[in-house]
C-alpha cells in the first residue's frame, strides 16, 4: 500500500502541498481545508501534518456513527460526510490530533491518499524538496503510528534537531 | 467585486478604536490593482491636500498593509507596506514575503488601513470577517523571537477557546515592528517571520509611532475565487515547473547570499567600509563558507513559493552560539559584512540576526552604522561621542551602537534619524560637512549595488526612482520599469515571476482585459506620477529639489580606489543624459516635475493642481 514519507527537515514550508490538496478535493485554493496542513509554530520548523494510517486506526474505532472506514485498496481512512456528526471524537482519538473539522461544512477531514496517487507529493517532488514522497509499505506495520504525533511534539523534536539548546527558548 | 480579491479592506482608527470594513470601486482596483499602486491612490486621496504638513510619525499618517489580486494565488506571496515614508517623505511600496498576506486573504480581507494612534501598545487581531484591537503591553519592547513566540501561543489559545473541538489551530500570520520601530527609528522595518522585512521606507517606525506592535491574521476561508479556475490550476503548476527548469543555483540552491563574494570580486559594486571601496576578493566570505558551516536548512520558502531563496543558518559553536536567522541574503551579507569591515561569515550571521531581532531594515539600518564608523575613522565622531570605540570589523562596537540607536541614547538618538538626517545634524554639531559620507538617495539608504564599476546598476537608476535608494525599483526606462510596479501592485515576488505567463495568469484570476502595453504606458505611469508628486511635495521636515536631489550621493562620484575597475567612477555626463532621457520618456519637465499635459492626459488633474505650486 502507498504511504507518504514525511521528512520534516526537508520541508521548506512552501505549503504548495496544501494548495494541491485543496485544488484536488475542494476545487479551489483553500489551505485550511487541505488534508495536509503545514504547521510553523517556530520559525523555520515546518511540520506537514497528515494522517499516518495507524495499523489499528483509533479514529475509526472512536467514531460513534460509523462515518469512518478504511479503504481496502489504499489503507486510507475514508470519511462518509453524510454520516459524520462533527462530534470531533476522531480528533481526540488520534494520537497526533491530526483530523480536523472542515472550515466550510464542519465534517471530519482526513487524508484519503487521493486514491493512491497523492497530489501533495507531486508538487513537493516538482520542487525537488522531497519532504513528501510515496513508498509502498506493508499493511499493518506498527511504525506508522509513531508518526501520529501532535504538531507541538513534532515541533519540539525538529526544533531541537535544528537549533539545539536554543529550541527551548523558541517553543 | 472582481475576482482574486477577498472583497473588503479593514479600516482601523486606533485613536477612536473604530473598525470598519470598506470596499473600493472596481474601477479603482482595475486601475491601481493593489499593493503599491493602491497605496499611492489611497494616500493621495486621503492626504494629498495637506501632504506637506503630514508628519510621517504623527497620528495623521496612514499605515497600509496591502495585498493584490495575485497575492497567494500566484507562486510567491508578498505583502506591500506603505504610508507617508519617514525616510523620503514620499510614498514607497515596500514588500516582503510572509504568511501574513495569505492568512489575511483567507480571513476575507485584501488589506489593512491604519490611522490614528493607540493610547498604549496594541495589536490588531484579524479572524474570519472580523477584527479587534488587543492589548500589546506584554510584547512591547520584545525582540523578534519573543514576539513571535508569544503571539503564536496567545492567538492559538484564543482561537482554540473561541472555537474549540475543530482540531489543532494553526499558527497565525503576522507582521510586527521590533524595538527599533517602537523607538521610531527611521531605518526600522516592518518585520515578519524573524528575518523577513519590508525594509525600505521606514515603516516600522510608523507602526511604532501608532503604538501598533503587530497585525495578526488567521483565516479559515478559501483564497478568493478566480474567473477561470481551470486555467489558474494549470498556470499555477506550469509557472512553477518552468521555474524549476531554470538555472536554480540562484535563488534556490545558493540563495542570493553567494553574491556576498561575487558582487565584490566580479562586478566590484559591493559596499565595503561605507562604500569607500566596492571591491574585495575575500574568498573566506564566499557562499560555501556560510553554506557548509552554518546552514541547517537549505530550502526555506514562503507561502506558495518553491523558490526557497531563504536558508536557515545557525551558529553552533563559539561566543555567538545559538544565534539563528535566515542566512543573510546578498543585501545583508554586504551590509553586515564588508560594509562594516566584517569578513567572517559567523560574525556576519550574528550581526544579521541582531539587526533582524531588533527590527532594523537590514540595508538601511547598517548603512547608518557604517556611516558612523567612517566618521569614527576620520576622527569626527570620537570615543567620547560614542562611549566606545567603533573600528571596522568590530562586532561588539557595532552591536553596542545598534542598541544605542534603539534606545535613542546620546549619539544613538541622532543616528536613529537615518543616515541623511543624522548627517545633517552631525554636520551642525561638528561644524564640518559630513553629508558627503552619507550614502543615500533622498533619505533612503541605497541597496548594496553600486554604479561606479559600470558592471551593475545604471548611472541614474536610483536618482530618478520614486522609491529612491530601493535596489529593487531602480529606473531603467519608462516602459520596462512598469513591470516591477506591477509586481509590487499585484503583490508577488520578482524572483519567481514568469513574465511569459504573467498577464495570462492575471486575466485568468481577475477576468480583466488589461494588457501589458496598457499597464506599461498608462496605468503604471499614473502610479509613478503620484509617487513622484508626493516625493516632491515632501515635508514637513525635508523637501527635495529635483534639480539637486535627483542625483547619486557624492561617494558615487569618487574614483574606485581598488580592484579591477580601479579609478573608474560614475560618469556625471551619463547620469545627466540618462536623467534627460527618462524625464522625457516618463513625461517630466526639465526640472523633473511631472508635466501638466501629461498628467491631464492620464486623468490626474488633482495631481497636476497640487504640483502647480512647485512649478512657480
Amino acid at each position: 500500500m502507498a504511504w507518504i514519507i514525511r521528512d520534516y527537515l526537508r520541508c521548506s514550508g512552501c505549503r504548495r502541498c496544501e494548495i494541491a490538496c485543496s485544488l484536488h478535493h475542494e476545487g479551489k485554493m483553500w489551505p485550511e481545508a487541505s488534508r495536509v496542513r503545514v504547521f510553523m509554530l517556530v520559525p523555520g520548523v515546518e511540520i506537514p501534518h497528515l494522517c499516518a494510517q495507524c495499523h489499528d486506526y483509533p479514529c475509526v474505532s472512536a467514531c460513534p456513527v460509523g462515518a469512518l472506514s478504511v479503504s481496502d485498496e489504499t489503507g486510507a481512512v475514508l470519511v462518509d460526510k453524510e454520516k459524520c456528526t462533527s462530534c470531533g471524537l476522531c480528533i481526540d482519538a488520534c494520537p497526533g490530533n491530526i483530523p480536523f473539522l472542515h472550515p466550510g461544512d464542519s465534517k471530519a477531514v482526513i487524508c484519503d491518499l487521493c486514491g493512491g496517487d497523492p497530489q501533495c507529493v507531486k508538487v513537493c517532488q516538482d520542487a525537488k524538496f522531497n519532504a513528501l514522497w510515496v513508498v509502498r509499505t506493508r499493511r499493518g506495520s506498527f511504525n506508522k503510528k509513531l508518526f501520529a504525533q501532535t504538531p507541538e511534539e513534532l515541533t519540539r523534536d525538529v526544533a531541537t534537531n535544528l537549533y539545539g539548546e536554543k529550541a527551548e527558548e523558541l517553543i | 467585486m472582481p475576482r482574486g480579491y477577498a472583497g473588503k479592506f479593514l479600516d482601523v482608527d486606533l485613536s477612536s478604536e473604530k473598525i470598519e470594513d470598506i470596499a473600493f470601486d472596481d474601477e479603482i482596483l482595475k486601475n491601481y490593482v493593489g499593493g503599491r499602486g493602491l497605496a499611492a491612490k489611497i494616500l493621495w486621496d486621503r492626504l494629498s491636500e495637506e501632504w506637506e504638513t503630514v508628519d510621517p510619525l504623527g497620528p495623521e499618517n496612514i499605515f497600509l498593509a496591502l495585498t493584490g489580486p495575485l497575492t497567494a494565488i500566484y507562486p510567491g506571496a508578498r505583502v506591500c507596506i506603505s504610508g507617508k515614508s519617514p525616510q523620503c517623505n514620499g510614498i514607497i511600496g515596500s514588500t516582503t514575503s510572509s504568511e501574513f498576506p495569505s492568512e489575511l486573504k483567507c480571513a476575507g480581507y485584501d488589506g489593512v488601513i491604519v490611522t490614528g494612534k493607540a493610547e498604549s501598545p496594541v495589536y490588531i487581531l484579524i479572524t474570519d470577517d472580523k477584527a479587534e484591537i488587543k492589548d500589546a503591553k506584554h510584547i512591547w519592547s520584545k525582540e523578534a523571537l519573543e514576539t513571535i513566540r508569544i503571539l503564536n501561543k496567545e492567538v492559538r489559545e484564543t482561537l482554540e477557546k473561541r472555537t474549540p473541538n475543530v482540531g489543532k489551530w494553526k499558527e497565525p500570520g503576522l507582521i510586527y515592528c521590533g524595538p527599533a520601530g517602537e523607538s521610531r527609528v527611521r531605518t526600522a522595518a516592518v518585520m515578519t517571520k524573524v528575518s523577513h522585512a519590508a525594509g525600505y521606507g521606514g515603516y516600522g517606525a510608523v507602526m511604532g509611532s501608532k503604538n501598533l506592535k503587530a497585525i495578526v491574521a488567521k483565516g479559515r476561508k478559501p483564497l478568493p475565487d478566480v474567473v477561470s479556475s481551470g486555467a489558474v490550476k494549470l498556470l499555477w503548476r506550469e509557472v512553477d515547473r518552468r521555474f524549476s527548469q531554470r538555472d536554480r543555483t540562484w535563488p534556490s540552491a545558493w540563495g542570493t547570499g553567494y553574491g556576498g563574494y561575487e558582487v565584490g570580486a566580479r562586478s566590484s559594486s559591493e559596499p565595503v567600509r561605507n562604500w569607500q571601496e566596492e571591491w574585495h576578493d575575500e574568498k573566506s566570505f564566499g557562499g560555501p563558507k556560510f553554506d557548509f558551516r552554518y546552514w541547517v536548512k537549505r530550502y526555506w520558502s514562503d507561502f506558495n513559493c518553491s523558490g526557497s531563496c531563504m536558508k536557515l543558518a545557525i551558529i553552533k559553536t563559539g561566543p555567538y552560539k545559538g544565534t539563528f536567522t535566515d542566512n543573510p541574503d546578498y543585501e545583508l551579507e554586504a551590509y553586515l559584512g564588508p560594509n562594516l569591515g566584517i569578513f567572517d561569515p559567523g560574525e556576519c550571521i550574528y550581526m544579521s540576526a541582531l539587526i533582524d531581532y531588533l527590527g532594523f531594515s537590514g540595508i538601511n539600518g547598517p548603512n547608518t552604522l557604517a556611516f558612523a564608523a567612517e566618521l569614527y575613522q576620520r576622527g569626527i565622531l570620537t570615543k567620547d561621542d560614542l562611549g566606545f570605540e567603533l573600528k571596522w570589523g568590530d562586532v561588539e562596537g557595532f552591536e553596542a551602537l545598534a542598541r544605542k540607536i534603539v534606545r535613542r541614547e546620546g549619539i544613538g538618538d541622532v543616528l536613529a534619524e537615518g543616515t541623511y538626517r543624522a548627517a545633517l545634524k552631525i554636520s551642525k554639531m561638528k561644524k564640518v560637512d559630513v553629508t558627503k559620507y552619507a550614502v543615500h538617495v533622498k533619505g533612503v539608504e541605497i541597496g548594496a549595488h553600486g554604479t561606479r564599476s559600470g558592471q551593475d546598476y545604471r548611472p541614474a537608476g536610483y536618482a530618478c526612482s520614486p522609491q529612491c535608494g530601493d535596489h529593487t525599483s531602480g529606473v531603467y526606462d519608462a516602459y520596462q520599469d512598469m513591470g516591477m510596479v506591477f509586481l509590487d501592485s499585484a503583490v508577488i515576488c520578482s524572483f519567481v515571476v514568469d513574465w511569459q505567463y504573467l498577464w495570462d495568469y492575471y486575466r485568468a484570476v481577475t477576468g480583466w482585459d488589461t494588457t501589458e502595453e496598457e499597464w506599461n504606458r498608462v496605468l503604471g505611469h499614473r502610479i509613478i506620477h503620484i509617487q513622484r508628486a508626493a516625493l516632491l511635495l515632501g515635508g514637513p521636515d525635508i523637501k527635495w529639489d529635483p534639480t539637486v536631489h535627483d542625483d547619486n550621493p557624492p561617494r558615487y562620484y569618487e574614483p574606485l580606489p581598488s580592484g579591477p575597475y580601479k579609478d573608474k567612477t560614475t560618469d556625471r555626463k551619463a547620469v545627466e543624459e540618462m536623467k534627460k532621457q527618462y524625464y522625457e520618456a516618463i513625461g517630466w519637465d526639465e526640472r523633473g516635475i511631472p508635466k501638466s499635459e501629461v498628467l491631464k492626459k492620464l486623468g490626474l488633474e488633482d495631481v497636476d493642481r497640487l504640483l502647480d505650486k512647485l512649478r512657480l
